[in-house]
């Protein structure tokens, strides 16, 4: 310490914390949005960082497509119990039953508007935020380079991009009129292996789906798919295989790719992803669907 | 890629260990449309192994249909994903990109060098350490390299690489390279930018920039990447200040009060002496807390939680300063703007300035002058529109804990906010003004009074007033050790000046003693004050549209350099330069006798310095000349700045 360096991680981790910090002193009623994800989980570790010895003094939010992973879903329960922090779950009403509305009756494109998109207004209008935490990076795709971490939008949730606001130095506008609230993507500067480093160097829980284990999976549209539960339509015949396998992100099960892989420790998964010549986001059946169109869902409000 | 053989080495914890974490270095990228910037951001990703081999792929196809390069790679399309979203007039005024070695990580600040470029470029300089700015080495330094040079020394930049782009079409010559670099050399010493590089390269044949060039042997140094991963920026920090602007108080129980923030600048340790401001209670450290555990030391940039020994009052927008290095508290700010709203800036309506963590109402009391970006020359103006720069006065409501920029970006930077649009507006450096602040307790006592002041404005132009008078007006600021003649040339020159059908008034510093200024002594403090009355005084004849000459000692070029800053740019410096033996020898009222004989203290010239003036704009030799003869020269002076005779304009 006797030369006054931080690190680069340690740089990045100030920066998060100011402005965690900054939303929780500045806005009436913030929120996080908790995804479970690795990303969601620097950004929950981050704010305990930021208000400790205090709690976190906002809420999270998990929009709750009905389709996670099970084992997200009791991570996240752990997780924000272990945290103390209050948790909110919203599921959209018209898909609470579990069945009514998924990837195969309404297609993935519906589902994602139903169960995501308009969830996520749906549950931001009904709570009255008026600042949202996303765990977002910029590197995740070249269209998010020139994302705001203060990123403004209008009364319907609407992402205006003639309307942001230049942001100099560490200053902040928080400026909102009722109706109105900011995204706040803490986690801009970070990269994907900033991430795990963090997580590998700070012991930050992540869901085992992140490390290889022998698992139950069918083929779809050439990604691998888990079994998670009995809602998955199998073709005739078709039976779920035993193949070691991780997830390089994590989403809605029938949505999201596996890659086939040893690498059961953290440390390993590094690795993998560091000898790794192809980018990351393969992985989701999401973007396969409708590459480059971010900026469309941003715009609708999903992030 | 590069990781493989590091994790073959070390095995992967031992790698990680050894590279994982390391320095950090924020730079930003200027250049023109066509210099080449894209393709050397590509080829540093590229080259430094940074791009999967999807993105690659992809690249090669995208080349072979849009690439402008022919055969190769377009190296450009890695990082051009926002054409299209300029068409649909998405505002992007900077897109960030990030990439890493063994050595560091860098963030990019990638800023489109189309119309709004002050203003992205101001943004993307306020967070970055050095700037790699792009030069055509066929068209060489342009106005534009400039205009990027002077921003980013304005925002505070103090290593600039000049990257001579595309050498290989200048046949790798190294006369056109030493050319370049002599043209912006000559330009640069104007700049406020301390380390200055450049590199000859090509961005497109990726030459120097990762790799060392094949074709420029003549050039010994290192390829750009080498130089990004060596650069020494730690210094650049300000690790003596302590200050920690409060942006939270942490309290879960009643057994702790801590007071969260991130340092700005300096080092705490425990049981350091501290001072809240602005209530100026003080306390000493008790505790650093994080959530690792409690700390001994912490610096900046770090975010900690402070507790105190003691009781005091804090809350956010308040800053924990050591106590005996304590920044300034302001009602008044001076700052260089860049405006970057849609609406102009209007004198007199209310802003909110956001500075610190603390928010407050703020007025523009005055737009100092306009930098010419083109010229760099100060042009007088009575608003800044979009993407212009200026230096402007500010009156705040209530007072804010500041320093200037350049000591301390953290505590020196501020955003103006649009209170109806809620826009951010403006972004300001401020400038340093201690002499200014600190001059009498009288001013702070004052503050409270000036916050209820509104800037109004006059329905009569000045330029109609001095029309009547039929004149433009000007001032000129005599400088000089006592007795040196400068209220004497001023008065004989007043006359002059009335005989040729002007109006011009003299203002007297040692009369203005007598009524006006009745208060000041002759301490350095109520030296500054003596002289910020008479400057204010100048500039209010200046809009009655009388000519104004004033004589007055001022001593301290640091004084002299702010009074100008008030006169505005018409005005002129006039020295008049005698020895201390002749003004001595002049001395009928016993000044300097009863200095000598310690009777009275603070006579410039005995025991108080004079500092000669090094860029008067007029030097009078009052020794040897007479004071007609002078007189006259100033006549001339006058005639040739424009000021008096035919055509004389404002
Ligand atoms: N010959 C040559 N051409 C270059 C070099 N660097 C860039 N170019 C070309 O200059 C043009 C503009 O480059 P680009 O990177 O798009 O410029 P930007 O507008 O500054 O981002 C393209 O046609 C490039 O291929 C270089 O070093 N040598």
């Amino acid at each position: 310490m006797t030369d006054y360096l931080l690190s680069h991680l340690k740089q990045l981790e100030a920066e998060s914390i100011h402005i965690i910090r900054e939303v929780a002193a500045e806005f009436h009623n913030p929120v996080m949005l908790y995804s479970i994800g690795k990303d969601s989980g620097v950004m929950l570790r981050l704010a305990q960082k930021a208000f400790y010895p205090g709690k976190i003094p906002f809420p999270l939010l998990h929009v709750n497509t009905t389709f996670k992973f099970r084992e997200m879903i009791e991570f996240r329960d752990r997780v924000a119990k272990e945290a103390g922090a209050d948790l909110i779950e919203f599921i959209n009403p018209v898909g609470a039953d579990r069945v009514s509305v998924t990837p195969w009756t309404h297609g993935t494109q519906e589902y994602t508007r139903i169960m995501k998109t308009e969830a996520l207004k749906k549950a931001l209008g009904d709570g009255g935020y008026d600042a949202a935490f996303g765990g977002a990076r910029r590197d995740e795709e070249k269209s998010r380079a020139k994302e705001r971490v203060f990123s403004f939008r209008d009364r319907h949730h609407q992402w205006d991009p003639k309307n942001q606001r230049p942001e100099l130095w560490n200053l902040y506008n928080t400026r909102v009129k009722p109706g109105e609230s900011i995204r706040v993507f803490p986690l801009s500067n970070w990269t994907e292996l900033d991430i795990w480093l963090y997580i590998w160097k700070e012991d930050v829980p992540v869901v085992p789906l992140y490390l290889a284990k022998e698992r139950p999976v069918v083929e779809r549209n050439g990604a691998l798919i888990m079994v998670d539960d009995d809602r998955l339509p199998l073709d005739d015949g078709q039976k779920p295989e035993m193949k070691s396998v991780r997830f390089r992100t994590l989403g809605c099960y029938p949505l999201t790719g596996a890659v086939e892989s040893e690498a059961d420790t953290l440390p390993k998964v590094v690795e993998e992803m560091l000898r790794a010549t192809e980018s990351e986001r393969q992985g989701r059946v999401i973007d396969f669907d409708e590459a480059g169109s971010m900026e469309e869902k941003k715009r609708e409000g999903y992030f | 890629m590069k990781h493989a053989e590091g994790i073959d080495r070390y095995g992967i914890e031992g790698y990680l260990e050894r590279y994982g974490d390391k320095g950090l270095l924020r730079f930003i990228t200027c250049g023109s449309v066509d210099d080449g910037k894209s393709t050397l951001i590509g080829r540093l990703l590229h080259d430094s192994e940074n791009v999967f081999d999807d993105h690659l792929r992809a690249l090669t196809k995208d080349s072979e249909k849009h690439g402008t390069t022919g055969e190769g790679i377009d190296f450009a399309l890695l990082v051009d994903g926002l054409a299209a979203e300029r068409e649909q007039g998405i505002t992007i005024d900077v897109a960030y990109r990030y990439f890493a070695t063994e050595r560091r990580k860098f963030i990019i600040a990638d800023c489109p060098g189309h119309e709004q470029y002050t203003r992205n470029m101001a943004t993307g300089a306020s967070t970055c350490d050095l700037a790699v700015l792009m030069i055509d080495a066929r068209l060489g330094v342009l106005d534009q390299t400039r205009r990027h040079a002077f921003i980013c020394s304005l925002l505070g930049i103090r290593h600039i690489i000049v990257a001579i782009n595309k050498m290989d079409l200048v046949d790798w010559s190294e006369d056109r390279f030493m050319e370049i670099r002599q043209q912006f050399s000559a330009f640069a010493a104007k700049l406020q930018v301390p380390d200055v590089h450049f590199i000859p390269l090509s961005a497109l044949m990726g030459e120097n920039v990762v790799n060392r060039s094949a074709h420029m042997e003549w050039y010994q140094g290192s390829p750009l990447l080498d130089h990004l991963e060596t650069v020494h920026v730690a210094s650049d920090r300000n690790l003596i200040d302590l200050r920690l602007a409060v942006q939270q108080v942490v309290r879960p129980d009643l057994n702790f009060r801590g007071f969260a923030g991130s340092i700005a600048s300096g080092i705490v340790r425990v049981g350091d002496s501290v001072v809240a401001l602005p209530s100026g209670q003080r306390s000493t450290v008790k505790s650093i807390v994080t959530w690792e555990g409690e700390l001994e030391e912490a610096f900046a940039p770090m975010a900690v939680t402070l507790t105190l020994a003691d009781e005091i009052d804090v809350s956010r927008g308040d800053v924990i300063a050591a106590v005996n290095n304590a920044p300034r508290m302001a009602t008044n700010l001076e700052a260089m703007m860049v405006w970057m709203g849609e609406d102009a800036l209007e004198i007199g309506k209310r802003y909110l300035a956001k500075v610190g963590s603390s928010t407050v109402q703020a007025v523009v009391r005055e737009v100092r002058y306009r930098a010419n970006v083109h010229s760099l020359h100060r042009e007088s103006s009575d608003a800044l529109t979009l993407n212009e720069i200026g230096r402007v006065a500010l009156e705040l409501v209530r007072p804010v804990t500041v320093d200037s920029y350049n000591k301390n970006r953290g505590m020196g930077s501020m955003i103006l906010i649009d209170r109806e649009s809620n826009s951010t507006v403006a972004c300001g450096m401020i400038v340093d003004r201690v002499t200014a602040e600190t001059s009498t307790s009288r001013r702070r006592d004052a503050g409270d009074a000036r916050s209820n002041v509104r800037a109004q404005r006059s329905k009569v132009p000045a330029a109609a007033r001095a029309q009547r008078l039929g004149q433009a007006p000007f001032i000129l600021w005599f400088t000089g050790l006592p007795r040196s003649g400068k209220s004497s040339i001023a008065y004989a020159l007043e006359e002059v000046l009335f005989k040729e059908g002007h109006l011009a008034h003299v203002l007297d510093g040692e009369n203005l003693r007598l009524g006006l200024n009745r208060d000041l002594g002759f301490s350095a403090e109520d030296r500054w004050e003596n002289q910020r009355r008479v400057a204010e005084l100048a500039r209010i004849q200046q809009d009655t549209g009388v000519i104004t000459l004033t004589a007055l000692v001022s001593p301290l070029a640091a004084d002299r350099a702010e009074v100008r800053r008030i006169l505005g740019d018409r005005a002129a410096m006039v020295f008049c330069d005698a020895a201390l033996e002749v003004c001595e020898s002049r001395d009928e009222e016993g000044l300097y006798r009863r200095a000598r004989a310690k009777e009275i203290r603070n006579v410039t010239g005995i025991d108080a310095p004079y500092e000669r003036p090094t860029h008067a704009d007029l030097t009078l030799d009052t020794a040897a000349e007479s004071i007609v003869a002078n007189v006259e020269r100033v006549m001339v002076f006058l005639r040739q700045r424009g000021w008096i005779g035919d055509g004389a304009k404002a």
